[in-house]
C-alpha cells in the first residue's frame, strides 16, 4: 500500500482548508461532503427534468378524451407505432414517473442534497463520517437512474419498457411482464436501495458520533434531527424491499413462485412486503422537509422553534408509527375484517404527531417578527398544502371509505399533495435558504417569488380537481377515461402549463444566482439564522472545522 | 352503547344537511323497493291474468326462455356526472353510510381543519410581520398549549374512528343464508360472471366499443356488452378471483371495490335496493388495457331477475331452506316475492338505527 505513504506525505501540505483537487478526483472521485452534496442536488434536479417531462406528457395525453399521443410517442421512443404500444407506453410512463420522482428526485435532493451539505456542517463535523462511502452511494444512485432509464428501451411484453407501476406488484411483474425492462428496473431499484442503505449508515454513524463538543442531540438542529429519523427508517426499510424485489427477481428468472399461487406463493406477500418499504418510504421523503421548513420558519420569524422537543420526538413517534400502517395501501386485497379495523385505527394515529408539527409551526412565527422571503413563502406554502394532504390522508385511512376511493384519482390528488405540494415545496424552500450559502451568491427575490406564486397556483390547479375525479369513480394509471371525467381531466392538464411557467422562473432564477447573483457574506438571513452553517463563509471553505466549534 | 350511537347517527344522517343530498336518495331508492314488490303483489292473486307478467312465472319453469333486454342506463345514476363533484349516488345502504360518514364527518371536519390552519397562518402572517412587530417574542415552550394540542387531535380522532370502525363492521356483516353468489373473474382484459346458484356458467364481459355504446345510449369506457345481472334487495355475494394477474372489481356507485387476486377467493357483498345500471371499471393496474375492462352492473327486479335467469338457461332456486316456503310452482313465484318483501324494506332503509338490530 504505497499510497499510505503518498497520503501521509501529502498531509503535510494539506493544512490550506481550500486546497481543491484536479476537476477529474474532485468530481468523480470526491469524498467531500459538499462535493457529494453538490452532485446529489444537479442529479436530482436533472432526474427531476426527466420526471417532470414525463408528467407533462402524461397531462397532454389525458387533456381530452381518446388516445391522442400515445402510438406516436411509443414509435419516437423506438417502439411500434401500434395502439398496443402506446397503451404500454403509458404504463411505462406511469411507472418512470413515480420511480424517479421518488428515488431520484426527492429523495437525492433531499438526503444526499441537503443531508449531505448541511448535516455536517450543522453538528460542527468537518466531514460524513465514511466519506469514500458517500461517493459510492452517489455513484451507485447514479448508475441506478441509467438502469432505470436504460429499460426504458428493452423489450417489457406489450411494448417498450416495465409497465407495472411503481409498485411492481406481481404477477403483472412476473409473469405478466416478458422481456428484460422489468429485470432492468428491478436492478434499478436494487442499487438505489443499497445507495440509499450505504447513505443511511453514514448519516446515523455521523450524527451518533461526530457532532462537535457540546452539540448534544437535544441542542441538534431539527433538520439534523429528520435526517436521523429518516436514516433509520431507511435502514429498516429498505432491506425488506431488497429480499421482496430479489424474490421478483427469482421468480422471473429462476422458477421460483415466491408470489406465484399456482406454485404454493401469494401475490399479496409482495404487497405486504412492498408496502412494508413504502409506507415509511413516504415518511422518509417527508421528514427531511419537515426538517428544512422547521429551520426556515425559525430563521425568518426570528425566533426559535416552538417546542423543540415536541417536534423531535413527534418526528420520531411518526417514523415508529410510520412502520406499523403499511396495509392501509392494500385495504382491497381482501383481509379480514379486525386487520382492517386495526389498520384504520393504527393510520389515524399519525395524524397526531403530525399535527403537533403543523400548531408548533404556526407557534413558532407567533409573536415573532416575520419577514416573507422567497424560503419562507415555500414553507408557509408547505405548512397549508401539507395539511390539506394530512385531511385527506386521514380521509383515506378509513378502510371502509377507501373501499370507494382506493386507487382512484382521489388517491393520486391526496400523495401529490403531500408529495408535489409537501416534499417538492421543502425543496424549493431549502434550495432557496440554501443557495446563498452553497454557491456564496443570493438569488433574485422577485423571480423566486414569482416562482412560488405561479408554481403553488399551478400544482393546486393540477391537484384540486382530482379530488372530484376521485369522488366520482376515475380509476389511477387510465390513459383514456369515460367522456364525464373530461372536464376535470381538461382543468388538471390547463394547471400543468402554470406549472411550466413557475419552473422556468426556477431555472431563470439557477442561472441568474450562479452567473449573476450578489455576493453574499456568512450570513445573509440575519439573527433568526442561529444554526452552524451561518457561521461559515459563502461558500463554505472546503474543509470547514478544522477547529471543531463548541457549542455552549 | 352500539345501539345508542347508530341510533344518534340515524339522527346526524336526517339532520345534516350535507347529507341532505344522501338521505333524499335513500328515501328515494326506500321508496322504490316498497313500491316495486308491491305491484305483483296486487296481481299476486291473479298472477295469470296479466300477460306481462304472465311470462315471467312461465320463465321460472324454464320452458320458454323469453328475450331479456338490458335496461338503459339513467344519466348521472351508476355513472359519472360531467363536472361532478360528490360521489356518486349511492344505492346500497352501506353505501350511504360512507357516503354520509365521508360527507357529514370527514369532509367537515376536514374543511374546518384546513380552515383553522390557514386562518391561523393569515392572522400570523398579518399580525406578526416584521413591520407590525419589530421585536420578536422568545417564547419556545407551553406545556399546557401542547397538551392541549395533542389531546384534542386524538379526541376527534377517537371520534372519527367509532363510526368508521362501524363501517367496516357493517361492510363485513355476514350475508343473510339467501345471499346471491355471483362469482366474478378477472381477465386480461375482460370480466367473467357465474352464477353457480343457478347454474349458469361463466359468460364474459367486454367493452362496448365507441358505436355500439351510443347506439345503446350508454357511456364509452363503461358499457358492456354483457351484464352482471342481480335483483334488487337482494344481498349480493361476490366470489372475486383472478385467472392471470391481480384486477379489481370496482363499482362506485355501489361502493363495492374488491381485488381479483389470482389463487385466492375474496368475498365481498352488497344489497342495491335500487334497480339500475351501475358501472365501474378495473381498479388495479393490469397491463396494457387496464383501462378497457369496464364492468356493468344492472340491479332488476326479482321477477325481471328470474327472467334472466331463464334467458341465461339457468334456474331459480328457493332462497333458502328457512325460506322454503315458496314454492316452486310459477302461480307462487310472485306471491312470494311480495311475501319476503316486508323483512326487506324496512332493513333497506327509511331509518338506519331499524336496520341495525339486523347486524
Amino acid at each position: 500500500m504505497t499510497t499510505i505513504a503518498a497520503d501521509a506525505d501529502h498531509a503535510h501540505h494539506d493544512d490550506h482548508a481550500d486546497h481543491k483537487p484536479g476537476f477529474f478526483v474532485r468530481w468523480f472521485m470526491s469524498t467531500n461532503h459538499k462535493d457529494i452534496g453538490t452532485l446529489y442536488l444537479i442529479f436530482a434536479i436533472c432526474a427531476g427534468i426527466v420526471g417532470s417531462a414525463l408528467s407533462g406528457l402524461m397531462r397532454l395525453e389525458l387533456a381530452q378524451e381518446g388516445i391522442q399521443y400515445l402510438p406516436q410517442w411509443a414509435a419516437m421512443m423506438g417502439g411500434e407505432a401500434t395502439d398496443t404500444a402506446g397503451k404500454h407506453f403509458w404504463n411505462v410512463m406511469i411507472t418512470a414517473h413515480g420511480l424517479i420522482m421518488v428515488f431520484f428526485m426527492v429523495m437525492p435532493a433531499i438526503i444526499g442534497g441537503f443531508g449531505n451539505w448541511f448535516v455536517p456542517i450543522m453538528i460542527g463535523a468537518p466531514d460524513m463520517a465514511f466519506p469514500r462511502m458517500n461517493n459510492i452511494s452517489f455513484w451507485l444512485t447514479f448508475v441506478a437512474f441509467f438502469m432505470l432509464f436504460g429499460s426504458m428501451f428493452v423489450t417489457g411484453g406489450s411494448g417498450l419498457g416495465a409497465g407495472t407501476g411503481w409498485t411492481v406488484y406481481a404477477p403483472l411483474s412476473t409473469s405478466g411482464s416478458t422481456g428484460p425492462a422489468v429485470d432492468m428496473a428491478i436492478f434499478s431499484l436494487h442499487l438505489a436501495g443499497a445507495a440509499s442503505i450505504l447513505g443511511a449508515i453514514n448519516f446515523i454513524t455521523t450524527i451518533f458520533n461526530m457532532r462537535a463538543p457540546g452539540m448534544t442531540l437535544h441542542k441538534m438542529p431539527l433538520f439534523v434531527w429528520s435526517v436521523l429519523v429518516t436514516a433509520f427508517l431507511l435502514l429498516l426499510s429498505l432491506p425488506v424491499l431488497a429480499a421482496a424485489i430479489t424474490m421478483l427477481l427469482t421468480d422471473r428468472n429462476f422458477g421460483t413462485a415466491f408470489y406465484d399461487a399456482a406454485g404454493g406463493g401469494d401475490p399479496v406477500l409482495y404487497q405486504h412486503l412492498f408496502w412494508f418499504f413504502g409506507h415509511p418510504e413516504v415518511y422518509i421523503m417527508i421528514l427531511p422537509g419537515f426538517g428544512i421548513v422547521s429551520q426556515i420558519v425559525s430563521t425568518f420569524s426570528k425566533k426559535p422553534v416552538f417546542g423543540y422537543l415536541g417536534m423531535a420526538y413527534a418526528m420520531v413517534a411518526i417514523g415508529v408509527v410510520g412502520f406499523i400502517v403499511w396495509a392501509h395501501h392494500m385495504f382491497t386485497v381482501g383481509m379480514r375484517v379486525d386487520l382492517k379495523m386495526y389498520f384504520t385505527a393504527a393510520t389515524m394515529v399519525i395524524a397526531v404527531p403530525t399535527g403537533i408539527k403543523i400548531f408548533s409551526w404556526l407557534a413558532t412565527m407567533w409573536g415573532g417578527s416575520l419577514s416573507f422571503k422567497t424560503p419562507m413563502l415555500w414553507a408557509l406554502g408547505f405548512i397549508f398544502m401539507f395539511t390539506v394532504g394530512g385531511v385527506t390522508g386521514v380521509v383515506l385511512a378509513n378502510g371502509g371509505v377507501d373501499q370507494n376511493l382506493h386507487d382512484t384519482y382521489y388517491v393520486v390528488a391526496h400523495f401529490h399533495y403531500v408529495l408535489s405540494l409537501g416534499a417538492v415545496f421543502a425543496l424549493f424552500a431549502g434550495f432557496y435558504y440554501w443557495i446563498p450559502k452553497m454557491s456564496g451568491r443570493m438569488y433574485s427575490e422577485w423571480m423566486g417569488q414569482l416562482h412560488f406564486w405561479t408554481f403553488f397556483i399551478g400544482v393546486n390547479i393540477v391537484f384540486f380537481p382530482q379530488h372530484f375525479l376521485g369522488q366520482q369513480g376515475m380509476p389511477r394509471r387510465y390513459p383514456d377515461y369515460a367522456h364525464a371525467y373530461e372536464y376535470w381531466h381538461h382543468i388538471s392538464s390547463l394547471g400543468y402549463l402554470v406549472v411550466l411557467v413557475g419552473l422556468f422562473f426556477f431555472f431563470a432564477n439557477v442561472f441568474y444566482t450562479l452567473f449573476a447573483g450578489k455576493k453574499v457574506g456568512a450570513n445573509p438571513w440575519g439573527e433568526g439564522a442561529t444554526t452552524l452553517e451561518w457561521t461559515l463563509s459563502s461558500p463554505p471553505p472546503y474543509h470547514q472545522f478544522n477547529e471543531l466549534p463548541r457549542i455552549a | 352503547m352500539a345501539g345508542i350511537y347508530r341510533i344518534l347517527i340515524a339522527f346526524l344522517m336526517a339532520l345534516t344537511p350535507l347529507a341532505l343530498g344522501s338521505v333524499a336518495a335513500s328515501a328515494a331508492t326506500t321508496a322504490r323497493p316498497v313500491a316495486a314488490p308491491a305491484t305483483p303483489a296486487a296481481p299476486a292473486a291473479t298472477p295469470v291474468a296479466t300477460s306481462a307478467d304472465a311470462a315471467a312465472p312461465a320463465a321460472d319453469a324454464a320452458a320458454a326462455a323469453p328475450a331479456f333486454e338490458y335496461a338503459r342506463p339513467v344519466p348521472g345514476i351508476g355513472q359519472p356526472v360531467v363536472g361532478g363533484l360528490d360521489f356518486q349516488p349511492q344505492v346500497t345502504e352501506n353505501g350511504r353510510f360512507a357516503h354520509f360518514l365521508n360527507n357529514a364527518i370527514l369532509l367537515p371536519l376536514s374543511v374546518v381543519i384546513c380552515l383553522l390552519v390557514l386562518g391561523l397562518l393569515l392572522f400570523v402572517v398579518v399580525r406578526f410581520r416584521a413591520g407590525a412587530n419589530p421585536v420578536p417574542s422568545k417564547t419556545s415552550h407551553n406545556t399546557l398549549i401542547e397538551v392541549i394540542w395533542t389531546g384534542i387531535p386524538i379526541l376527534i380522532l377517537v371520534g372519527v374512528a367509532v363510526p368508521s370502525i362501524d363501517l367496516l363492521a357493517r361492510q363485513y356483516a355476514p350475508p343473510p343464508a339467501n345471499a346471491l353468489t355471483v362469482k366474478v373473474t378477472g381477465y386480461q382484459w375482460y370480466w367473467g360472471y357465474a352464477y353457480p346458484d343457478n347454474g349458469i356458467d361463466e359468460y364474459v364481459s367486454n367493452m362496448l366499443d365507441e358505436q355500439t355504446a351510443a347506439a345503446r345510449g350508454e357511456p364509452y369506457h363503461l358499457a358492456a356488452d354483457n351484464r352482471m345481472v342481480v335483483p334488487a334487495g337482494r344481498t349480493v355475494k361476490l366470489i372475486v378471483t383472478a385467472a392471470d394477474v391481480i384486477h379489481s372489481f370496482a363499482v362506485p356507485a355501489l361502493w363495492t371495490k374488491m381485488d381479483a387476486v389470482p389463487g385466492r377467493l375474496n368475498e365481498v357483498t352488497f344489497r342495491a335496493d335500487r334497480p339500475g345500471v351501475y358501472y365501474g371499471q378495473c381498479s388495479e393496474l393490469c397491463g396494457v388495457n387496464h383501462g378497457y375492462m369496464p364492468i356493468a352492473v344492472e340491479v332488476v327486479t326479482p321477477e325481471r331477475f328470474a327472467q334472466w335467469v331463464a334467458s341465461k338457461g339457468g334456474h331459480m332456486v328457493a332462497p333458502a331452506p328457512a325460506a322454503a316456503a315458496p314454492a316452486a310452482t310459477p302461480a307462487a313465484a310472485p306471491a312470494a316475492t311480495p311475501a319476503a318483501a316486508p323483512t326487506t324494506p324496512p332493513s333497506a332503509g327509511a331509518t338506519p338505527a331499524a336496520a341495525a338490530p339486523a347486524q
